[in-house]
């Protein structure tokens, strides 16, 4: 378990890892190296070169830039599951943090690095796509801004064309009455859900509920946007049988799990059911506090 | 307060927590050179070509050896336990060998091996070896080995049994008769590994001029392993010396003669004359360090009406590996510890161990007795359930009395002598356990409560015996050094159990010094020269027990000396507080340490019979071993709605006799209780049909951790054992012998009202859930992709392009370009990539078989790579459609190597992909020639 050989660049600024990238045609960006790292020990990965982007400052920045969250791709997972701003302005992300992983990990591992990585099973780029949340890439020869969304193509597969650095996260912050639940069910803490389920909503003047996002983990090639759950619940008052038919429609026809060592395609879906139904009920309480708060005040 | 007994904080801690204790991987040696092994990735393949020609070529690499330069030294191990005397016994025996001759017979099985000036280079020059096998059908699940067309592990064998052994009690058939219930069940239960931090490690130093060999090693036997050594290297065993330092967690799989790397690092330290080392990594230790695993057990329990055991009977196959150079240890302790705290009048025990192609098994914690406690816990749970007896109630029933010690059940057991249960007192420990979980008050109030409010609690009880501290013997040098330090010098090895202060507890209790100033040495050849190991349990009581034995020795030697320099009689000389003095004198007499330099004077004489220094040494060797007995309770909580359980409460009431250190015992219980826990739940070794392990990392291999186990509350119970001086039994493995049974129990209860039982552990929140939604188990672990694509094109037209390299190649995953080498076979090369995993090149064998035209054929796929290899079985039929031919297809998968280890989490997610990507090219190669 020791790694190919390969170069080893530490850039002191973006410009100058991004020359870097469009250089080498066989060079691995390096972040926190929690997946990069194991993978070249097994042999697994054998990039050429690698090109350490944790020298470089301006990529480890968060700032509040009002309505909008901006998160440095470099800001450590530990760092984000800290910072009070993103408690008050993206409650989902606070909440999903503490389950990546164990807290070693996100010393070192990076919310950039995770999103790029896209592991099916990760739960960053399904709360960023719940979040609504706008990537800001660099190449050496431009920059593009995509939704989350978007960025995620497939099975480890992003948007990244080759020497691309995914640079900032935007998150915009959820108004209103708005709540949000972050679940996940894993064989012990800090290994990978076997299921997981971010969800989003909004609750309208009259208790209606609005915009609703539900993203479901573990059950496909990436973040799965559950559409036929959320086209069940947007729109209608929240009540224990809507949630339970929206549940079975993300657990049965929305999710497409694989089978592995740890659960069954079947079981996923059971636990996807279960696990939707809840944060449905808890996003929905959640949001009718704001709400009662918002007419206290 | 006396020593033994106190909780004496550990004097081995401060080097540990302050990094300075030496492991093995700590040995730095100048020119020292570095050990990577080829270890094949087959479970079951004859070897017919191995090429180390470019390995030895590249920069850095000293030496590449293959079972051909091993010569003689290249022979199988020794059988380190033979079988037991019991009648009609049949045993044969296999093991192991250095390095693969001619054919493989389990995953991780060491081929060849790289010596080179670093671990990277080492490591980089095993991927230039070239190896090449023919596979054989894999021997993995133990019934089906046993049918006639099973292979064969062993080529000159008539079939796979390793063993096959019946111990008797009374007359199960006639006592069967007169039962009222008889309770008949199959149970499964698996083991797992060890899962010490550390893995195994040697490094090896051969001293030319000195003529002699240090060898420091991670071994739980240091003494066996030095005299194997020097009998297979042709030295004297003086000239040897093995070190087992600091080890960081053995639980059985460290005892093992030998292990290939063992005997292969210092023989190739001596062929180079420079020293060796090789440290195991995580990956080669899930396949290449022993694992405890699988038995099937079919079982039956006769009771009278009022829930007492009448007899029982238990028939089942064991799983020995590939090889059974441990023996029967483990079966025979599965056999003899069913019996538990029990009277059992008649009983019926049979087994056949099994030759499989899968890692050798051996002891770890536990070896064997889980097993036996499950089904007997078990079948006990059953019968209380079908007579309406409280399951607390049917165990005390049947306890032994403690009237009836010593016991004598009349069967052999693993030290080969019969199983006597040497003393214990089943029932207030029962009773403690109970009292302390509140199970009375949890049945009337907390569960019915809990259940209302909508939440799943369970409470389980089951007792256990365990047979500990078994011969033949170990030894103890203690001396008094002129510094006062007193020095204690034993052959067993420690691997974090504490002995540097149990031991020390003990000397320091006779001598009457302080804890501190007793140095412990374990594990050092070189320190003493006579001793077994550590294991069964045994090292506090066998080893404690020398200690004492020679500390008591060295007393009367103080006593001798004193009596001499204060001119005072024995009887008046006090021994107390590190110093000597006559009774009633004024002045503070002597230290040890000055009365040890009187001991040893430069002039005048040591007179015969007599001896210099204050220093003995004793033995201690049992005639058998001593029984150390439990109860544990648990409360957890299920959600059925998730098959997540949790463990509330946990309590374990234990009695290991005399106590030395109740903290030590304390954390070995808690220890082995997490031990536990992880086999009920988390942990198990998944081989596939083809004998690859599909979770060897821990990553998929679940131990659990600290989030997962709960603080045990602990009661200790002293019985203490008769024929031991100090009363000791032994403690190591208890806390993890019956958690598995236990979880069982209290997960029924939880779940009751779904009626289910239990029949198998481990258990995972997947089995739980199909047993609590009634969903069927998968027949077989294969990942399967299938589907179904429509061609516009007639059928004729589409069976034949699928015959054309080109898009036949499309037709397959990962861009694959083939070349037709022969009607009906193809050859290429496949490029997969997929996230992290650069995209690597895998050599491609295709060839059709069943060919119908136009109606469909067989395929079967074969690749091989740097990552290891592929072989996908696949089955394509074409029908006449509305819109032209619809093709169905359905592919089996199987993968080998580091994608096999490692990559299981996402095999069917990529399978699936790749297949999807397939057709999509497929498509567009038919589209434009159709």
């Amino acid at each position: 378990m020791k790694p190919a050989p390969f170069a080893y660049h530490r850039p002191a600024s973006l410009d100058e890892a991004l020359a870097l990238l469009a250089q080498h045609a066989d060079a691995k960006a390096l972040a926190g190296g929690q997946s990069l790292i194991p993978a070249m020990n097994f042999r697994l990965a054998r990039p050429g070169v690698l090109v350490d982007l944790n020298t470089i400052a301006e990529l480890a920045a968060v700032r509040d830039d009002g309505g909008v969250l901006h998160l440095g791709a470099m800001t450590r997972q530990a760092v984000a599951e800290r910072d009070p701003r993103v408690a008050t302005h993206a409650p989902l992300l606070a909440e999903a943090l503490p389950l990546v992983a164990h807290v070693q990990i996100r010393n070192r591992g990076t919310i950039g690095g995770s999103l790029a990585h896209a592991d099916p099973s990760a739960e960053l780029p399904a709360v960023m796509v719940a979040l609504g949340a706008t990537f800001h890439l660099r190449s050496a020869t431009g920059a593009r801004v995509m939704a989350a969304e978007a960025f995620f193509t497939g099975l480890f597969a992003t948007a990244l064309a080759p020497g691309e650095l995914l640079v900032d996260i935007a998150i915009p912050r959820l108004d209103g009455a708005a709540g949000s639940c972050f679940l996940e069910l894993a064989r012990r803490h800090g290994d990978y859900a076997l299921a997981g389920v971010a969800a989003t909503l909004r609750l309208d003047d009259k208790g209606r509920i609005r915009d609703a996002r539900i993203v479901l983990v573990s059950v496909g090639d990436g973040p799965v946007l559950a559409q036929r759950a959320i086209k069940a619940v947007n729109g209608e008052r929240p009540g224990a049988e809507l949630f339970r038919e929206a549940a079975a429609l993300a657990g049965t026809r929305d999710a497409e799990p694989p089978s592995d060592l740890h659960a069954s395609a079947a079981y996923r879906r059971q636990l996807v059911t279960v696990l939707t139904r809840r944060a449905l009920e808890r996003a929905t309480t959640r949001a009718a506090a704001r709400a009662q708060t918002r007419q206290e005040s | 307060m006396p020593l033994v007994g106190s909780s004496v904080r550990r004097n081995e801690d401060v080097r540990l927590l302050t990094g300075r204790a030496l492991f093995v991987d700590d040995v730095q040696l100048p020119g020292m050179l570095h050990v990577a092994f080829l270890r094949t990735d087959h479970a079951h393949a004859r070897l017919t070509r191995l090429d180390v020609s470019v390995a030895r070529q590249r920069a850095g690499v000293v030496a590449v050896y293959t079972a051909s330069d091993l010569g003689d030294y290249g022979q199988p191990g020794p059988l380190l336990v033979p079988p037991p005397p019991i009648d009609g016994l049949t045993f044969v025996t296999r093991t192991q060998v250095p390095l693969v001759r001619d054919k493989s017979r389990h995953v991780g099985e060491p081929v060849a091996m790289v010596v080179a000036e670093s671990r990277y280079v080492a490591e980089d020059a095993v991927d230039d070896i070239v190896a090449e096998w023919e596979p054989l059908g894999a021997v993995v699940d133990l019934e089906a080995a046993l049918e006639a067309r099973a292979p064969r592990v062993h080529d000159d064998l008539p079939d796979n049994v390793a063993a096959h052994v019946v111990q008797v009690i009374g007359d199960y058939e006639a006592a069967k008769r007169t039962a009222h219930t008889v309770i008949a069940r199959r149970f499964h239960y698996d083991r797992g590994i060890g899962g010490a931090i550390e893995n195994r490690a040697v490094v090896a130093q051969w001293d030319a001029r000195a003529e002699e060999l240090t060898v420091w090693d991670t071994t739980q036997a240091p003494i066996p392993i030095r005299n194997g050594l020097a009998a297979k290297l042709g030295l004297r065993e003086s000239q040897v010396r093995v070190v087992a330092p600091f080890v960081g967690g053995g639980f059985g799989p460290k005892i093992m003669m030998f292990y290939a790397e063992e005997v292969l690092v210092p023989w190739a330290a001596m062929r180079l004359g420079r020293p060796v080392k090789w440290t195991e990594d995580r990956r080669e230790n899930f396949t290449g360090t022993t694992q405890e695993r699988g038995q099937v057990h079919d079982a039956e329990l006769c009771v009278s009406a009022d829930g007492r055991i009448v007899a029982v009977k238990d028939v089942f196959l064991h799983d020995s590996g590939a090889y059974d150079s441990y023996g029967l240890t483990i079966p025979i302790n599965t056999q003899c510890t069913l019996l538990g705290p029990y009277v059992v009048p008649n009983y019926y025990s049979e087994f056949t161990a099994v030759f499989t192609n899968k890692t050798l098994v051996t002891p770890v914690r536990g070896a064997g007795r889980q097993h036996g406690v499950f089904v007997m816990e078990r079948l006990l749970d059953g019968a209380a359930r079908a007579l309406g007896i409280d399951r607390v109630e049917i165990r005390r029933r049947n306890y032994l009395a403690s009237g009836q010690f010593p016991h004598d059940h009349k069967v052999i057991y693993q030290d080969f002598q019969p199983l006597v249960y040497d003393s214990g007192d089943y029932g207030p420990a029962l009773d403690e356990a109970a009292r302390l979980i509140d199970y009375d008050r949890f049945k009337r109030e907390e569960q019915p409560k809990a259940l209302l409010a909508g939440r799943h609690l369970g409470i389980g009880v089951v007792s256990y015996i365990e047979g500990t501290g078994i011969g033949p013997y170990e030894g103890a040098r203690v001396a008094i050094d002129p510094s006062g330090q007193v020095r204690v010098a034993t052959g067993v090895g420690t691997q974090g159990q504490g002995h540097f202060t149990a031991f020390a507890q003990i000397v320091a209790q006779v001598l009457d010094v302080n804890v501190e100033d007793v140095s412990v040495c374990t594990g050092d050849t070189r320190e003493f020269n006579w001793g077994t190991g550590t294991f069964a349990s045994r090292g506090a009581v066998v080893a404690g027990s020398a200690c004492h034995a020679a500390a008591v020795a060295v007393r009367e030697r103080i006593l001798d000396v004193a009596s001499r320099v204060l001119a005072v009689p024995r009887e008046a000389v006090v021994v107390a507080g590190g110093r000597v003095r006559a009774a009633g004198a004024t002045d503070d007499g002597l230290t040890l340490g000055e009365l040890a330099r009187q001991a040893n004077p430069l002039r005048g004489a040591v007179r015969p019979g007599s001896a210099p220094g204050l220093e003995a040494t004793a033995y201690y060797g049992p005639d058998r071993g001593t029984t150390a007995s439990g109860v544990h309770a648990m409360v957890l909580e299920v959600d059925p709605e998730t098959a997540m359980v949790q463990v509330l409460r946990y309590v374990v009431v234990h009695d290991c006799g005399t106590l030395i250190n109740p903290m030590l015992v304390e954390g070995q219980v808690q220890g082995g209780v997490a031990h536990g826990i992880g086999n009920a739940f988390f942990e198990q070794l998944v081989y596939d049909e083809t004998g690859q392990l599909q979770n060897a990392t821990f990553m998929d291999y679940l131990i659990p951790t600290a989030t997962d186990v709960p603080a045990v509350r602990m009661a200790h119970r002293e019985t203490p054992a008769p024929n031991s001086p100090l009363g000791l039994k032994g403690v190591g493995e208890a806390g993890c012998i019956p958690t598995g049974a236990l979880f069982a129990q209290a997960l029924e209860d939880a779940v009751a009202e779904f009626g289910i039982e239990i029949t198998e552990i481990p258990l995972s929140p997947d089995k739980l859930a199909r047993l609590l939604t009634g969903r069927r188990a998968p027949k077989r672990n294969v990942v399967v992709v299938e589907g179904s694509f429509v061609f516009e094109g007639k059928r004729e037209a589409v069976y034949a392009l699928l015959h054309d390299a080109d898009v036949l190649g499309a037709s397959l995953p990962g861009a694959m370009r083939l070349a037709m080498t022969a009607d009906g076979r193809y050859e290429g090369l496949m490029k997969v990539g997929i996230g992290p995993v650069t995209a690597a090149e895998f050599t491609m064998g295709v060839t059709l078989t069943d060919r119908d035209p136009p109606r469909g054929y067989g395929m079967i796929v074969e690749g091989k790579g740097s990552f290891g290899f592929t072989r996908g079985l696949a089955t394509v039929q074409l029908l006449e459609h509305a819109r032209g031919t619809e093709m169905t297809y359905r592919a089996e998968v199987q993968v080998g190597g580091t994608i096999a280890a490692v990559g299981q989490r996402l095999l069917d997610s990529v399978s699936r992909r790749m297949t999807a990507q397939a057709l999509e090219s497929l498509h567009t190669a038919m589209r434009s020639r159709l």
